[in-house]
């Protein structure tokens, strides 16, 4: 994949991710969702459950609670109360 | 004057004194770095929070508008909530932060509004209890370190009264963490909620928003987040500050009894000086008189 996206996961207490991936998928309170490089500006609450986050042929799964996702031209960030890397 | 032997003693006395505050001193360095690093990881939650409620309260107007956003009308019935530390040995931190909380009391006062207060520290409530017992609605304490769920316990007492119509504005009083040096007293508008002056709107480049569900729906989830939000980095400022200001308050009473120990042990030596001068003109003039 050419085009990488830049996302941030943070919670109140500190920043658990940041970094360019390749697509991160987020349970949205629409429904599911996944985000790629240039995605249009896109606003949605959380519901509870997993982000998954796809970088250099990897997965890495984040729980989050109470959050949500904003998509902007510069990247996606996820602002969680509660967040942590799954086992 | 007294004897040498008391003097001694006094010696020993600020001596484990200088022990203590230095040791005191020491401990507040090293939690220093760590509460400073918490603050700081803070920091870009509660950015991107200002941010994202900046631009959404730019697009939602009218009758529409959360409550929580706009105010009830009305500016009648104000609550502060004071943050400070529990501990105290921290020369003024805490008191100066009551102190401008009493100003904005007292200015309210004066004014004829209706005043309620929750403090978030046990030295708030220990300082403020003396002049506003009557006012004083809930007190909450910190804990060893500032947690999310103080804050939220605090957030979630302020949000109820607000929806319960008990108050109209909600300020917060902490100290913000300028440097080791520095903590100012600061004062934040909780509700109706301030937009933060230093926040910019995020560029979309021509693009425009999509909100799942709603913009009014993810605003009023989001407000009620800020206020836990600005608590919880309003308490880690604190805690900050609270470890800055004890280890220069420590390092000014370790330098103190420093000072005070030389003055002492001159004092005594010449007080042992004048005794043995003394017992040898006794013993001169008694071997004089034979």
């Amino acid at each position: 994949m050419a085009e990488k996206l830049h996302f941030s996961l943070v919670s109140p207490e500190r920043e658990l991710f940041s970094g360019l991936v390749d697509q991160v998928d987020a349970p949205g309170s629409e429904g599911d969702f996944g985000v790629l490089a240039g995605h249009a500006p896109f606003m949605t609450a959380l519901k509870e459950g997993p982000v998954r986050v796809h970088a250099d042929g990897r997965v890495v799964t984040y729980e989050v609670r109470g959050g949500f996702a904003d998509v902007t031209p510069e990247g996606l960030t996820i602002l969680a109360e509660h967040a942590r890397e799954a086992a | 004057m007294a004897s040498v032997k008391e003097m001694r003693n006094r010696i020993a006395a600020v001596k484990s004194t200088q022990k203590i505050t230095k040791a005191m001193q020491m401990v507040a360095a090293a939690k220093l770095r760590r509460a400073q690093n918490a603050a700081q990881d803070s920091r870009p939650y509660a950015q991107r929070m200002a941010a994202v409620i900046a631009n959404l309260a730019a697009g939602v107007s009218g009758d529409g508008a959360p409550k929580l956003l706009v105010g009830t009308g009305s500016d009648q019935r104000h609550l502060v909530v004071v943050a400070t530390s529990d501990r105290g040995l921290a020369g003024g931190f805490n008191s100066s932060i009551v102190r401008a909380a009493r100003q904005h009391i007292d200015g309210l006062l004066a004014a004829g509004k209706d005043v309620r207060i929750i403090t978030a520290g046990r030295k708030a409530r220990d300082q403020l209890r003396r002049l506003h017992a009557t006012r004083l609605v809930e007190t909450y304490e910190v804990g060893a370190n500032p947690s999310l769920r103080a804050a939220e316990a605090v957030s979630a007492k302020v949000q109820e009264m607000f929806e319960g119509g008990d108050v109209d504005v909600v300020t917060l009083f902490f100290s913000q963490f300028k440097s080791v040096v520095t903590q100012t007293p600061t004062a934040r508008q909780l509700i109706p909620a301030e937009v933060a002056a230093g926040a910019t709107p995020i560029d979309l480049k021509g693009a425009s928003y999509e909100y799942e569900p709603d913009e009014a729906t993810i605003l009023a989830d989001l407000l009620p987040r800020n206020i836990t939000t600005q608590i919880f980095s309003a308490m880690l400022e604190n805690q900050a500050g609270f470890f800055a200001a004890q280890m220069t308050a420590m390092d000014n009473a370790t330098r103190n009894a420093g000072d005070m120990i030389s003055a002492l042990t001159l004092q005594m030596n010449r007080a042992r000086q004048a005794q043995i001068t003394k017992e040898l003109i006794e013993i001169i003039s008694g071997a004089e008189a034979i």
